[in-house]
């Protein structure tokens, strides 16, 4: 029965989450490991993150002007649009979903290896709980970089914009400045850096649970991490829908 | 002490272990000796509470294992040090940190004495220079000594080793089984260890149990091996025509 295994699973993930949401036996392992996912998840994120907003940033100026602009609409409609298609989905809901390919399947498959190598195993016949101490600093690593992603995206897509202008001639600079600064919502930017706090702790659980949980061998871990990846990914699509209608 | 009263252990409707019963005293090795796939693994999985036996109960020192509460389990587990068939070492950590890491994790002393005991450990297996090696670089004999080191660190009233000198050359098995010999009477650990190598048997085997078909078949010391009358024994322990024409050579020397 396939809504019976849903449930199963869902019950899983929660136990496993209940497992790992409690206090960390040593302050200073999980720091050590909290420091440690935080260049993981994060920092070595930071260069995709800049590359592809640059380019859609790029892109979406260069279609909004060309494509979609003409003579009745204002010349600032160019840079007004690419700031909160930015905004408001690029750099929250879609910058996630490329992240939860490269850091998904980077969870998924560390622990999958851990967890079929043994090392889990050792982990808790020292009496270590392994859940908490692997997971939890993964979780809170990316809730914690993933502000600073959000607005390097948001800032790599107008560096982008503005290359279109500066190099491509693609529209005058004023015009895009003009446009990036009309009717500015601060609503618009934390509603990106609230939705990317959800979307980082589904990438980071989700990924978790699945790799935490593989048994048997390389192919299962291999399945494993292909299962985060489309399983956060479809969790990001769906609530984003639901977030996005919450918070407008 | 631990022992097993009417074990269990089935994986769906294959039943793998059926009433095991066994007692292990503190300051032995005792070995645990049946044909791969004879259910070893599962059977020490069970008493270290990584599997849950289906019946059946595992006392340690008379404290029953599935009875506890989370919290009991992992106080108990801190009295344990475990040797897993492929090391286990994590990959992440150098090898001085793989040994320090329980010591980290549960320890008060300061770093320095920590340093200081993961290196009294790791000199106690002849790996004194390798401490900033990591897993990756390490030969398979060297990982399962810098495991032992490992699982000693914490001064561990039980110790479990599976096949701790599988795929290791006889030379350097029977250094790491003299070193287990030694670390038991040493610290009065209660050792027990997953094996189907006969020199073992015969050189550390001071408690042997022989798991058949899910049962435990026979129970003996090294010196009864050879005297047992148990066909199924006797085919398993003397397989190779090396080992039967030792048996009659030791047998002969007993007589004389
Ligand atoms: N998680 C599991 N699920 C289902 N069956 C299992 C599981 N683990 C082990 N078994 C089965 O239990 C039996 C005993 O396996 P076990 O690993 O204990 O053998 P072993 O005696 O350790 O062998 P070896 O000497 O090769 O290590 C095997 O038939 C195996 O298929
Ligand atoms: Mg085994």
């Amino acid at each position: 029965m396939l809504i019976t295994q849903y449930l199963f699973t869902i019950g899983k993930y929660l136990l496993l989450m209940k497992r790992t949401f409690s206090r960390p036996e040593r302050m200073r392992m999980f720091f050590k490991q909290y420091v440690r996912e935080l260049y993981a998840l994060g920092v070595d994120s930071i260069g995709i993150v800049l590359l592809i907003s640059f380019f859609i940033g790029a892109v979406i100026c260069i279609q909004i002007k060309l494509n979609i602009q003409s003579a009745w609409m204002p010349l600032w409609v160019s840079g007004y649009t690419t700031r909160e298609i930015m905004l408001l989905e690029f750099s929250s809901s879609i910058m996630c979903l490329i992240l939860s390919g490269k850091v998904g399947s980077n969870i998924a498959s560390e622990l999958g290896t851990m967890r079929t190598s043994q090392q889990i195993d050792a982990l808790e016949i020292m009496g270590v709980n392994s859940a908490s101490y692997l997971i939890l600093p993964k979780v809170l690593g990316l809730i914690t970089m993933i502000p600073l992603l959000v607005v390097f995206s948001t800032f790599s897509g107008i560096i982008g914009a503005y290359a279109t202008a500066y190099i491509g001639g693609i529209l005058t600079p004023a015009d895009l400045t003009a446009g990036l600064q009309h009717d500015f919502t601060p609503w618009f930017f934390w509603m990106g850096i609230i939705k990317s706090i959800f979307f980082a702790f589904i990438i980071s659980s989700v990924s978790s649970f699945y790799g935490y949980t593989v048994e048997g061998g390389s192919v299962e871990v291999g399945k494993a991490s292909t299962n985060a990846v489309v399983a956060s990914s479809m969790l990001i699509l769906f609530s984003d829908l639901f977030l996005t209608n919450l918070l407008s | 002490m631990i022992e097993i009263k009417q074990l269990h252990k089935s994986f769906g409707t294959k039943q793998v272990l059926k009433d095991i019963n066994a007692v292990f005293s503190s300051g032995t090795t005792n070995l645990i000796i049946g044909q791969s796939g004879s259910g070893k693994t599962v059977l020490m999985k069970c008493l270290v509470g990584l599997f849950n036996p289906t019946s059946g109960e595992v006392f340690y020192d008379e404290r029953g294992l599935t009875t506890m509460t989370r919290q009991q389990q992992s106080a108990l587990r801190r009295e344990m040090g475990m040797i897993f068939q492929s090391a286990a070492l994590f990959d992440s950590l150098s090898v001085l940190e793989n040994v320090m890491f329980p010591l980290d994790m549960f320890s008060n002393e300061s770093v320095a004495r920590r340093k200081q005991r993961a290196r009294f450990c790791l000199d106690r297996v002849n790996l004194g220079d390798a401490e900033n090696k990591f897993p990756g670089e390490l030969s398979g004999g060297m990982q399962k000594r810098v495991a032992i080191a490992r699982a000693i660190a914490m001064n561990p009233k039980y110790l479990f080793c599976d096949e701790p000198n599988s795929g290791l050359d006889p030379k350097t098995s029977l250094v790491i089984d003299q070193l287990i010999s030694e670390i038991t009477k040493e610290f009065n650990t209660t050792t027990i260890i997953n094996t189907h190598d006969m020199n073992s048997v015969m050189s550390i085997g001071q408690h042997i149990l022989y798991i058949h078909e899910g049962r435990n078949h026979w129970e003996g010391s090294m010196h009864d091996v050879v005297k047992a009358n148990n066909p199924a024994l006797h085919d398993f322990v003397f397989a190779s025509q090396l080992l039967k024409k030792a048996k009659q050579g030791i047998l002969m020397d007993q007589h004389e």
